[in-house]
């Protein structure tokens, strides 16, 4: 597994290059590569890309789809349109990805312009534990939002890589 | 300070966001006697394109932006009657909004401040404006141009149904239609059927500018 950075998700404008320079560079060396990102707001650049090398990705718009399916996070958004959404990744890395990335460690005062129009958070718990609940809790109270828990767990995102990686293995 | 070091100091300090500095700047600019537009097409408006710019470029990412647009709006609302009274005409009318489902504004908000900027008058809606929404605002405020934003694809089909709504309502030919944000391109645009769309803020201004003209022209006077 050659994982890409992960806060590319805030420049979707770079994925699809960076997928394709590393699958390139992976053909080389591998039988067979595959993409462990959905389209993640590359709004079909990824897609071409892998149109273009033949080769797969992850199904879906983004990775909460993974996790949660993406009937039921419709309905998590359609509760309340103002909800944002926490993966394990993202309950860990919150300070970085997340208050760092938007600049809220060093201008605190963007809090509203950010999550003014939110009302809560919803933690897609995939293997919650007391430390992750916990780091769950700092990061929703860091923005100042009440925290809901989903208990997801790995399946849906197994499930897709079994699909995808056993697709032509078969 | 001489003027040049004002108009040059408000560009530098806009680009950093330093929103107090900037309002210091805009009036020590008028006590000396300069016009608000100098202030704001010498100095305000290019320094917020060359954000743009780099934020285009990577350089600058959504922090960045929000300050300077902080600092640039603040300016605004200071120059925003003194613009008014030197009876220069406004452009035209402006309503904008994020269609419903969706709570992203940071472009939206941007897009404003550059219009106002450019001399239209804004109506914001605000976020997770529902199809109703438009077509009573557009009842209440006759603009002449209306915006809708989406930055979600899940999000992005609300433009086809804001479309819809406004044809139900017969209000679909008084208005020019324009969409935006992130997850847009120009044949989505043309594919629910709005007359304009672009990329950015400063490009929103000017193909704003080039529809109305469209729009005037054909209308007899
Ligand atoms: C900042 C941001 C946020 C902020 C939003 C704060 C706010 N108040 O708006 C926060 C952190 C809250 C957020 C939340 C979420 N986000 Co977000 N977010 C971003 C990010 C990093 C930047 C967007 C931005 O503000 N750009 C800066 C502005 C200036 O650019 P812009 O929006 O494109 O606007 C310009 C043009 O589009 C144009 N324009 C804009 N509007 C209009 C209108 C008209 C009429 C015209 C002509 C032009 C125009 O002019 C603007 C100025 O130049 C993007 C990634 C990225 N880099 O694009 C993700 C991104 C948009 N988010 C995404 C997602 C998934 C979410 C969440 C679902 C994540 C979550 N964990 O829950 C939630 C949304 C929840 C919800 N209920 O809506 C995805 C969308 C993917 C997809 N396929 O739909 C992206 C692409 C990130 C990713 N790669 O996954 N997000």
């Amino acid at each position: 597994m050659h994982p890409l950075p992960p806060l590319l998700h805030n420049h979707p404008e770079r994925i699809a290059d960076e997928v394709r320079t590393t699958a390139e560079r992976l053909r080389a060396s591998y039988e067979r590569v595959v993409i462990g990102y959905a389209d993640c707001g590359t709004y079909g650049a990824l897609d071409a890309v892998c149109a273009d090398l033949g080769i797969e990705r992850l199904p879906g718009l983004h990775c909460y789809d993974l996790y949660a399916g993406s009937e039921r996070l419709e309905r998590i958004f359609d509760e309340q349109p103002g909800t944002y959404v926490l993966t394990d990744f993202l309950a860990r890395s919150f300070a970085r990805t997340v208050l760092q990335e938007l600049g809220l460690d060093r201008y605190p005062e963007l809090r509203d312009t950010y999550f003014g129009h939110y009302t809560r958070v919803v933690w897609l718990a995939q293997q919650p534990d007391d430390e992750l609940r916990g780091l769950a809790e700092q990061a929703a109270a860091s923005i100042g939002l009440p925290l809901t828990v989903v208990e997801t767990g790995d399946v849906g995102l197994d499930r897709a890589l079994a699909d995808l990686v056993g697709e032509r293995a078969g | 300070m001489t003027p040049e070091e004002i108009l040059q100091a408000l560009y530098d300090e806009t680009l950093v966001g330093n929103a107090p500095r900037v309002l210091e700047l805009t009036e020590e600019g008028l006590s000396v006697s300069m016009e608000p537009q100098t202030l704001l097409f010498d100095a305000l408006i290019p320094s917020l394109e060359e954000v743009g710019a780099r934020f285009e470029r990577g350089d600058f990412f959504v922090p960045e932006m929000l300050i300077a647009g902080r600092a640039m709006a603040g300016a605004m609302e200071r120059l925003r009657p003194l613009l008014a009274e030197t009876g220069v005409q406004t452009v035209g009318k402006f309503l904008m909004g994020t269609v419903k489902g969706d709570v992203h504004d940071i472009g939206k908000n941007l897009v404003n401040i550059m219009l106002e900027g450019a001399g239209f008058e804004v109506i914001d809606l605000g976020v997770q404006v529902a199809p109703e929404k438009f077509v009573a605002a557009i009842d209440e405020h006759q603009p002449d141009i209306v915006g809708f934003s989406a930055f979600l694809t899940t999000t992005m089909p609300m433009f086809k149904a804001n479309m819809n709504a406004l044809e139900k309502a017969g209000i679909r030919d008084s208005v020019i239609v324009m969409v935006g944000g992130a997850p847009v391109t120009q044949e989505y645009a043309d594919a629910v059927g709005a007359d304009g769309y672009a990329a950015d803020a400063s490009q929103t201004v000017k193909a704003a500018k080039r529809l109305l003209q469209e729009k005037r022209s054909k209308v007899p006077a």
